[in-house]
């Protein structure tokens, strides 16, 4: 039996999980080809206007897979933590695709709704090993080897590398650090996102994205702001950015977002106000389906020259 | 004494005032937003702030700027960006060099301290336990009957004969409710209203009806939504909208109390098609949608801010739902640079659409040509 997964929205957050688990089950695993022009026009042709790229790319990723597979998985996120839940478009997302996208009856919906103990995963997960007639044992084994892969995924990224890009080492002398800000589905994307990361690091500057901030620096700073947000991916990014701005372990910070996404205006507001307060130098860089890349290549490399000249400047005034 | 103000939201900000000046606060009084006030906003609001955002962020500077020391609001509980819409406004007004305190109301479910806090905090008078209960019975009523005096608008203006009288009347209806003192008061005025209303002289047929769902802000206010009520009234098409602001407060902060969520039909209506709450009014738009389907309404508008994320997950169902229930459906989205005449445009599009598409049901059930063009549309 084959089981698409679209790459997009939470995979690329989740992937090692998902991959490993199905794959253990016993099923074939086929994700949908790396984003392209085609799979974003496919997108854009159905989904509704108002919606942000991510959103569209998931519809054309889906597409992408119709056809192929005997069931698309399609992941309904509610909550994976205590604190917080996720953007309205992923609680809806699979109403959305149903409504959207014609003669799409293959769709393995799975409700995520594991925030209250850490129980709850397994028991998803063995629920959606018995839709498949899988036994008890088999599902426990994968779940556990599916978490050891997320976990591995994780240190991975601790340790300097983003294995989503292929990147493995980064120069540790490098002159600039910059931190990136910005939900995985954007950051490692390298259609959507014109793969700034690899420019940047091109361009000399060593990167730091939220996922290489350990989780237990990020939590320091959720007592920061009055009230806590209420979309996972969000905390993520508003504590590392608090992290880069309260510890100043980089040079500059840049915050990567999708044209339109709901979240991220108070997001981006936030970082903004904070950093003008810290002196901190901060670039926003919004995404849709026109995006050139001209456009955004210019961007970077006059910020990250500003940053070397500000080094200059500091270096020469102390 | 503190100088209170406060978003402005429909007519409720007359009975709002009262409940302020009652607990002993001076109240400045939000101004009706203008494209001034949206001009405002926009300045300073991010690009992706949704409409009530900036429309909100706009009556809060001009407040300031004419004196008010603290400001008020509603808090929630997400997913919706609107529960914090506060804390934002909060940090770019500070920002912006002015001082103030900020109260949020929160819902009393999850957080009922907070909540007394902020309104221990916004009573600055000795009241009783006998005064408590004259003032809710006082603005629950005076709530109900600011709805009843819109709702009646909205059924009386495609009946109307002499343009634009139907407006007056509401007016002077709103002027007699914002001079009320006391309960006894409300009861004599309710029954003017009624009086009132009879007095107007009325057509006899039965005008088209469109169903009006969507985002609460939008939907409540008439100066975010470029009077649409009005509109269609004029075009003399009977237009009901799904959100009161009585009945939402009621099922969304009372019933909150007891753990209850509200509006249970509505909800149960959308959940073969919606089946995760998403907060905003996304359910309830499509669940509102189906039953005015049920009544026989001929139509439906769905208005949205831009970006509005629960609406946009609506907007995307709402069109198969609709067609499913055979009826008509408009999805309007509305910003800063929305223009008044390219709406009307629109929406004399839709009610010339609905008309043909009733003449025709008519004559095919009757097979008689005559009937149909016997209404007039």
């Amino acid at each position: 039996m084959k089981i698409g997964v679209p790459r997009a929205l939470a995979y690329y957050a989740y992937y090692p999980f998902i991959n490993t688990f199905f794959e253990e089950l016993g099923l074939e695993v086929v994700v949908s080809d790396p984003t392209s022009k085609k799979i974003i026009d496919a997108g854009v042709e159905d989904a509704v206007a108002d919606a942000c790229v991510p959103v569209k790319l998931f519809h054309g990723h889906v597409k992408n897979l119709m056809g192929r597979v005997d069931y698309i998985f399609v992941p309904r996120l509610v909550r994976v933590n205590k604190e917080a839940t996720f953007c309205p478009k992923f609680l809806g997302l699979p109403d959305m695709l149903v409504f959207s996208l014609e003669n799409f009856t293959n769709m393995l919906e799975v409700r995520i709704d594991i925030g209250k103990s850490k129980k709850q995963l397994f028991f998803l997960c063995l629920s959606v090993a018995r839709k498949f007639k899988k036994s008890f044992f088999k599902a426990w084994c994968a779940y556990r080897k599916a978490k050891e892969s997320l976990k591995n995924f994780k240190f991975e990224f601790l340790k300097g590398s983003i294995p989503p890009l292929g990147i493995n080492v980064q120069v540790n002398n490098a002159d600039v650090r910059l931190g990136i800000v910005g939900y995985p589905y954007l950051l490692y994307d390298p259609y959507v996102s014109f793969d700034i990361i690899n420019k940047l690091i091109k361009m000399g500057a060593y990167v730091i994205t939220p996922e290489m901030v350990p989780e237990k620096e990020k939590r320091k700073y959720a007592v920061k702001l009055k009230k806590t947000l209420f979309w996972t991916f969000s905390n993520n990014v508003l504590r590392t950015a608090f992290h880069f701005l309260e510890t100043k372990c980089v040079d500059g910070i840049i915050h990567v977002t999708a044209f339109g996404c709901g979240p991220d205006f108070i997001v981006d507001k936030i970082i903004e106000l904070e950093a003008k307060e810290r002196k901190m130098p901060f670039l926003t860089i919004a995404f849709d389906e026109h995006t050139g890349q001209e456009g955004i290549n210019t961007r970077l490399e006059a910020f990250v020259d500003m940053l070397r000249r500000r080094k200059i400047k500091e270096a020469i005034v102390v | 004494m503190r100088k209170v103000s406060f978003p402005y939201v429909g007519n409720a900000t007359i009975t709002f005032k009262k409940l302020m000046n009652t607990f002993g606060n001076e109240v400045v009084l939000p101004r009706r937003p203008t494209e001034e006030t949206l001009s405002l906003g926009t300045k300073y609001a991010p690009e992706f702030a949704c409409l009530p955002f900036k429309i909100v962020l706009g009556t809060y500077i001009e407040a300031l700027e004419a004196g008010a020391d603290t400001l008020v609001s509603t808090g929630g509980v997400g997913p919706c960006r609107a529960g914090l819409y506060t804390t934002l406004h909060e940090k770019i007004l500070k920002s912006l060099g002015y001082d103030f305190e900020m109260i949020t109301l929160e819902p009393p479910g999850r957080h009922l301290r907070e909540l007394v806090a902020s309104i221990k905090k916004l009573v600055n008078r000795r009241l009783t336990f006998a005064d408590y209960y004259r003032i809710i019975r006082f603005v629950w009523k005076e709530l109900q009957l600011l709805d009843k005096a819109e709702r009646l608008s909205h059924k009386i203006r495609p009946l109307e004969v002499k343009k634009g009288e139907t407006t007056k009347t509401y007016r002077k209806c709103t002027e007699l409710i914002a001079q009320a003192k006391d309960y006894r008061d409300l009861l004599e005025i309710e029954r003017e209203i009624e009086l009132l209303y009879e007095r107007i002289e009325k057509k006899d047929y039965d005008p088209l009806k469109i169903g009006i769902v969507g985002e609460i802000y939008v939907v409540i206010e008439p100066a975010a939504n470029l009077e649409i009520e009005e509109m269609l009234g004029d075009l003399g098409v009977y237009a009901e909208r799904s959100m009161f602001l009585a009945s939402y407060t009621f099922y969304n902060a009372v019933m909150d109390l007891f753990r209850m969520p509200g509006e249970r039909d509505v909800k149960k209506l959308a959940s073969p098609y919606f089946k995760e709450m998403c907060g905003g009014h996304g359910r309830e738009s499509v669940g509102n949608a189906i039953l005015f389907a049920k009544r026989g309404f001929d139509g439906v508008i769905q208005l949205s801010p831009f970006t509005c994320i629960p609406e946009i997950v609506a907007k995307s169902i709402l069109p198969k739902v609709c067609a499913e229930y055979d009826i008509g459906f408009l999805s309007i989205t509305l910003d800063e640079q929305t223009g008044k005449e390219g709406l009307r445009t629109r929406v004399e599009a839709f009610v010339d659409l609905l008309a043909a598409k009733r003449k025709n049901k008519l004559m095919n059930k009757k097979g008689d040509v005559a009937y149909g063009t016997l209404l007039g549309h």
